[in-house]
């Protein structure tokens, strides 16, 4: 198996998936991994923390069939995709992507393509708790113009 | 697997603020009431109140059987249809 996807409300170890992006990739020597955390401010106002949802099933697929557009585009090994949902805190992980390859350039590529991809595409919903209440998030127009580079 | 009757109904299902202005995450209705997308949007405007609001607005994105689907498509009983807002995961 050299593709992981998961979506979980509980947090994940960095250092425990990059240990299995490790496993059985011997001839890979180049490792990227991306964590997206929760910040404390967002579009001006102060963040206290984040609520997020998702379509439990589509966001699943949505991830896996990123993950093998990626491995179309580029030669890469393995491909780890974590994104938690529910209540998640200031400096709380959300999203961990990992990508193996025998080269740098592609382990690079390959991780921000699944990113920006990610971003526009999974069914994944912020929303945010503020000083005035809370809200959610509205899609950043910057978003889709970092995907359509690819 | 559903059988008879069931498998005609269409589930429809709300996500994020569409579910909360709604006030309801999924409605079923029958295959009779919905041929396509535009046809479902114009079942549930009609419905008028947060219903009216929700649908007539143009940012609205919309997946048939979890893939993503422009409005022009076509539905089948037993399809399972999802209305959302622009998504902000990551």
């Amino acid at each position: 198996m050299n593709t992981k996807i998961t979506i979980q409300t509980k947090d994940f170890s960095p250092g425990d998936e990059i240990n299995w992006l490790e496993q059985e990739t011997s001839g890979d020597g180049a490792l990227v991994t991306f964590i997206g955390k929760v910040r404390d401010h967002n579009q001006g106002q102060e963040v206290a923390n984040l609520f997020l949802e998702h379509y439990a099933g589509m966001a699943e697929r949505c991830l896996e069939n990123i993950a093998d557009q990626a491995r179309a585009r580029w030669q890469v090994g393995k491909i780890c995709i974590i994104h938690r949902v529910g209540e998640l805190n200031i400096n709380d992980n959300i999203v961990f992507v990992g990508v193996t390859s025998a080269h740098r350039q592609d382990a690079f590529y390959a991780s921000q393509f699944i990113m920006d991809y990610l971003k526009i595409n999974a069914p994944f919903w912020k929303k945010e708790q503020t000083p005035r209440g809370s809200r959610w998030v509205e899609a950043k127009q910057q978003d889709q113009s970092e995907a359509q580079k690819w | 697997m559903a059988i008879g009757k069931t498998k005609q109904n269409i589930k429809v299902l709300f996500f994020a603020q569409f579910r909360e202005q709604l006030g309801c995450e999924q409605i079923a209705l029958s295959a009779s009431e919905a041929g396509s997308i535009e046809e479902i949007k114009a079942n549930l405007i009609s419905r008028g109140g947060q219903f009216e609001k929700v649908f007539s607005s143009a940012n609205l994105l919309v997946a048939v059987n979890q893939q993503m689907v422009s409005s022009n498509s076509t539905i089948q009983g037993g399809d399972e249809v999802a209305f959302f807002p622009p998504v902000t995961g990551g």
